[in-house]
């Protein structure tokens, strides 16, 4: 392949992959966020225990998060297909990652939800908070680097599925690596692509870390 | 404006555990006056944060009603209690400030969930900052600050919502004892200024001895004792509160009383009867000696109040005299029986 042309398509795919991941993520956060908050707030210790939908939605998200992210994208295809009239390509592709990763987007806010002081949630309380301003004002606000933190890992997690649905004809870096590199037998464009993932990998991991820290009020 | 600022009336807390229903809190009947400094004392697992917690109902009890200022706090949907539970600040032993937040941000808090605009809540966040004498700290995090310098952040929020009442939760059990000096009186100061009550919960004596006015005695999920600090200080009914009140004191009167049980008495004396040479002048006096068990002198509340236990003289006739003598003199005086056991009263120690 000449130089110019797989320039090309290594920035077509970058762009792509991109697109899937940060759209992705967004969503994903849009959903998993609200679900992850209240996972905590319905738990028997939260600020309003809700035992039925804690336990519903607990499953719901573990019965989704126990499905391989290929297997998943699989069994759910033709219904995507449906909805949004395609199966291959960044479309259909995000939303399997987004059907894939809210759940563990929503365990990652549980876990840094978690790691708020019930004693400083109890404070709020004493001041006639209500549960509203609990949820933003202490609950995400004290969590902030914790959130950010898991914010990478979710990002570089979504990342990851969307090169894995390049095997599903899902566009992307992951459809080059494949089709390019396996198929073609192009081991080049193969290895180009891993390491324009393992940046895309290390700017993501970088850029959480030092927002969280920027963020925490904890150390300086 | 209702006399009793709190009244607990016939609050009982169960919780369900593993192992059954367990009372943390049994049929508790508690009237707090305006005003006042209320210490509510107890060991570890006595009940008495579950019971500081009733109050503003951070834990719903079981049975019973919760009065804040004449009107129940209970049965109050969450909105209106959220109303009443601004003029009931609290404080914590783990100082629990948001570690987010500046000293400014953290005072300005319940301002902010009150919906007072933010520049008048910083304002008087920078007044109160002077108040709790941290005026140079108000852009300092928690992390940045030292556990005393906490307590008065979080003394400073909880004055921001102009409270009745301040609920301090083992405010200062996570201090040292100089720190816990200057936390108490700026407590002590607040309560006398500003007319804010204070229900001050602790396993410390010396809290109470410092800060409050009137004490209850906690143990087993019951109040067991209560009334003035002096009263209780000077004559403790109950074995709890002898615990609690002298816990090494006992021990030390354990000792000394192991060689001479005949005759003893234990005397209290208050501020006037502490200046004066009492027992010297007895002796004096009746010319018949006394010996000396156990001797304490405290101040409480800025009023010297002493503890000490004697051996009156041998012969009946003597004694009778010197108790005559004492009685007179305006010594509370309670005798002790020969075969009573001090080590009853000295229970464990006090302590988390």
């Amino acid at each position: 392949m000449e130089t110019g042309a797989l320039i090309k398509l290594l920035s077509e795919g970058t762009v792509q992959t991109l697109i899937m991941t940060l759209v992705g993520t967004l969503v994903s956060y849009i959903i998993g966020l609200p679900v992850g908050v209240s996972l905590i707030t319905t738990s028997p210790n939260g600020i309003r225990p809700m035992p039925l939908y804690n336990k519903v939605m607990g499953f719901i998200v573990n019965v989704i998060r126990s499905m391989p992210f290929l297997i998943l994208m699989i069994a759910f295809m033709p219904y995507i297909r449906k909805i949004i009239g395609t199966g291959i390509g960044t479309a259909a592709t995000t939303a399997a990652l987004i059907l894939a990763a809210w759940p563990f987007v929503a365990r990652m806010v549980e876990q840094s939800l978690l790691e708020v002081d019930p004693g400083v949630i109890e404070a709020a309380q004493a001041m006639g908070a209500s549960n509203m301003q609990i949820i933003r004002k202490v609950l995400l606000l004290e969590a902030r680097p914790s959130l950010l933190n898991g914010a990478a890992v979710a990002t570089i997690t979504i990342l990851g599925y969307s090169a894995m649905a390049g095997t599903l004809g899902g566009g992307g870096l992951g459809d080059i690596a494949i089709r390019f590199g396996h198929y073609r037998f192009q081991p080049d464009v193969m290895w180009i692509t891993i390491i324009v993932l393992v940046i895309l990998v290390q700017i993501m991991q970088e850029i959480g870390v030092r927002l969280a820290a920027r963020l925490d009020n904890r150390i300086n | 404006m209702a006399d009793h600022i709190i009244s607990l009336q016939g609050v009982t807390k169960e919780f369900d555990t593993k192992g059954g229903k367990v009372v943390a809190l049994h049929d508790i009947n508690l009237d707090i006056k305006r005003g006042d400094s209320y210490g509510i004392i107890g060991l570890s697992g006595a009940g008495k944060s579950t019971l500081v917690r009733t109050i503003n109902l951070l834990e719903q009890p079981t049975e019973g009603k919760v009065l804040f200022d004449g009107k129940a706090l209970t049965g109050l949907a969450s909105k209106d209690l959220n109303l009443q539970r601004r003029k009931i600040s609290m404080i914590f032993q783990q100082f629990n400030l948001l570690m987010q937040r500046d000293a400014i941000g953290n005072i300005c808090f319940p301002l902010e969930i009150a919906g007072v605009p933010k520049a008048e809540a910083e304002a008087k966040a920078e007044e109160l900052l002077k108040v709790v004498d941290l005026e140079d700290r108000a852009h300092s995090y928690p992390s940045q600050l030292s556990g005393g310098q906490k307590q008065r952040v979080a003394i400073a929020r909880a004055l921001a919502s102009d409270p009745e009442v301040i609920l301090c939760d083992e405010a200062t059990s996570a201090l040292d004892p100089k720190t816990t000096r200057s936390i108490l009186a700026l407590l002590k100061k607040i309560n006398e200024e500003r007319g804010i009550t204070l229900v001050v919960i602790t396993h410390e004596m010396e809290v109470i001895k410092q800060l409050c006015n009137k004490v209850a005695v906690i143990e087993g999920g019951e109040i067991v004792e209560r009334g003035s600090v002096q009263e209780i200080f000077a004559n403790p009914k109950t074995k709890a509160a002898r615990r609690l009140f002298f816990p090494d004191g006992q021990n030390k009167e354990k000792q000394i009383t192991k060689t001479s049980t005949k005759r003893r008495v234990r005397l209290a004396y208050d501020e006037k009867t502490a200046h004066e040479p009492i027992i010297a002048n007895m002796i004096m006096e009746l010319g018949a000696p006394v010996n000396f068990l156990y001797a304490n002198l405290d101040v409480l509340g800025g009023e010297q109040i002493g503890q000490m236990v004697i051996c009156l003289a041998d012969d009946k006739e003597t004694a009778e005299k010197q108790k005559e003598y004492l009685a007179n003199a305006g010594v509370k005086f309670t005798e002790i029986p020969e075969d009573y056991d001090f080590s009853e009263e000295h229970g464990e120690e006090a302590g988390e």
